[in-house]
């Protein structure tokens, strides 16, 4: 069966700051349908996020498939808090891009 | 059954300037209250720690001059949280000033002003935990101990709904608050006009970034909330947006970890049960919240502290066989360090960020390019001796130039400087507080001024 890039099913792909200890994404479906592939297909099952992002699933905080805006949002925690020294993304606005090409059946 | 109408011009008062055509076709409207928050945590620490503002003053200036003069005018009060981005003692005082001297400017008839203050002395933190009250750790923080406090430079608590609601009260025509919670400075009028807890709050979390809640993405214009009864309509003011029932759930879940819970000081918002409607093209119908009150009165409190002078240079390296052996030079430059300052880390330390490898997500990256055409390194070096941390620096900097690598071609030099220069940054910050501490009353570590603002001046009321 062919295979599909998240990047082209989803409307929003993001990330942010949650606070000053964590980084939440959010990926976000126009089309239910879209929405109810990609949560039916696993690709971005919990289990799945920590090889998205070479991630000790320790990291993962929270976990939630938000139905009211066909979304699936985690969060995961900083090893620093935002805005210390060696800080790469002080809004953590730029940490969603390898959920772009995630092959979804 | 009480119907009040707010407008809300900005998510960040300032950060840029608000966009003052949506906002004048919320004015027609005719608002009840006019309300934007104008700090955040977004910025980092380092606004809070050295007290400084982020936002341009002329931004300030503009944008608070466009939401006093369309308030007075209205006859309808204005309010604004977290002045000055760090809802500081300094900036409460900064906005009261631009206020005045504003309202000077357009000759305005006196009003009254209350001016809040949230800014609570590191002292004051410390004679509580020293008489037992427990400073809790969010977020997977641990509570606070006295080293936490020893660290933090500045503290300031975040207000909820109460301090507001008693400046309005009080009848005050325009709200300074310091740091606020954003949700609270909508909720506070809606809960004097005899609104839920639930209603009101939910209100907040929807409106309180202004535009973003509506789509297409757009920041700094304005949205209209009517909030009756249970019932929060939003409505995009720009004529290009619209607030669909996507737009305003997506926007509950925006920055935060549960997309189901806003907590206030006395509970939480539940938002798992909300329902969101169209109601006409630009408007959506959000129903269904409910809130949970906590018998515990909770604030919550922020906190930075100073970490150390920092110092960077920028070098790039174009020569191939240099890049694939940038960990190994990397690795040599931080053996010069420790000749000279002991171990990278141990009172001071030095980040090298690799753009074009991995610097925007580092160990995060699931595919870094260890082979870019070129790299731009980016090189910080932090200490709490300004003087060394520009020595550090430069050893950090001049030894990529000088890495002993294998069979590299170019023997004047592994690394192109941008010019052989240490740029001064600002001081580096930390987030030390991320907490919350327990209180008899929501108004306890808040000070209300009533001022009347006159003549170019605000002056205490009589």
């Amino acid at each position: 069966m062919a295979t599909t890039r998240l990047r082209e099913l989803a409307s929003t792909i993001r990330s942010k700051n949650a606070g000053v200890d964590h980084i939440t994404f959010d990926v976000i479906f126009r089309e239910r349908a879209n929405f109810e592939r990609v949560r039916d297909s696993g690709v971005l099952a919990e289990a799945k996020i920590p090889g998205l992002f070479n991630l000790d699933p320790k990291r993962i905080t929270h976990y939630c498939v938000f139905e009211p805006a066909n979304a699936i949002k985690f969060t995961i925690r900083r090893l620093k808090p935002s805005g210390s020294p060696g800080e790469r993304d002080v809004f953590g606005s730029q940490q969603y891009a390898p959920l772009f090409d995630v092959q979804v059946p | 059954m009480p119907s009040v109408k707010i407008l809300c011009p900005t998510g960040h008062l300032s950060f840029t300037p608000l966009e003052k055509g949506s906002f004048l076709l919320g004015c027609e409207q005719k608002p009840d209250f006019i309300i934007a928050d104008a700090g955040s945590c977004d910025m980092g620490p380092r606004p809070l720690g050295a007290d400084q503002h982020v936002s341009m003053e002329a931004w300030q200036r503009q944008d608070l001059e466009i939401m006093l003069l369309k308030s007075r005018e209205l006859g309808v009060p204005m309010i604004v949280g977290s002045a000055s981005d760090t809802g500081t003692d300094r900036g409460v005082d900064q906005f009261v000033g631009l206020i005045a001297d504003i309202a000077r400017q357009h000759k305005l008839k006196p009003f009254k002003l209350a001016a809040i203050y949230a800014e609570i002395p590191v002292a004051d933190l410390k004679r509580r935990q020293a008489g037992g009250t427990v400073i809790y750790g969010l977020d997977g923080r641990a509570d606070a101990d006295p080293l936490v406090l020893d660290r933090t430079t500045r503290a300031v608590a975040v207000m909820n709904a109460e301090p507001i609601r008693a400046a309005l009260r009080a009848g005050a025509d325009v709200v300074i608050a310091g740091r606020s919670s954003d949700c609270a400075l909508f909720a506070a009028p809606l809960l004097e006009a005899g609104l839920s807890p639930a209603v009101s709050y939910y209100a907040g979390k929807l409106m309180e970034c202004a535009s973003f809640c509506a789509e297409p993405f757009m920041g700094k214009e304005s949205i209209l909330g009517r909030i009756e009864g249970e019932e929060v309509y939003v409505t995009a003011m720009h004529p290009g947006q619209r607030c669909t029932p996507a737009s305003i759930a997506s926007h509950a879940m925006y920055e935060r970890t549960n997309p189901y819970r806003e907590y206030v000081a006395g509970g939480y918002v539940d938002m798992s049960q909300c329902v969101y409607t169209q109601v006409d093209p630009k408007t959506t119908r959000a129903t269904g919240a409910t809130f949970v009150a906590d018998p515990s009165i909770k604030v919550k409190l922020e906190g930075a502290g100073l970490v150390g002078h920092r110092r960077l240079a920028v070098v790039g390296i174009r020569d191939p066989q240099t890049i694939s052996l940038i960990d190994k030079a990397i690795d040599w430059a931080k053996g010069k360090l420790a000749e000279r300052f002991g171990p990278v880390g141990q009172g001071y330390d030095v980040f090298y960020h690799l753009y074009g490898r991995n610097a925007v997500m580092e160990e995060l990256d699931p595919a870094p390019d260890l082979k870019p055409h070129e790299l731009g390194i980016v090189v910080e070096a932090i200490d709490k001796d300004p003087a060394r941390a520009q020595e550090i620096c430069a050893l950090a900097a001049r030894n990529l130039f000088y890495a002993r690598l294998p069979e590299v071609k170019g023997t004047a030099g592994t690394a192109a400087l941008m010019s052989d220069e240490i740029l001064i940054g600002e001081p580096g910050y930390e987030w030390t507080l991320n907490h919350v501490i327990e209180v008899k009353s929501a108004m306890e570590l808040f000070r209300i001024r009533h001022l009347v603002v006159e003549g170019g001046a605000a002056k205490e009321a009589a």
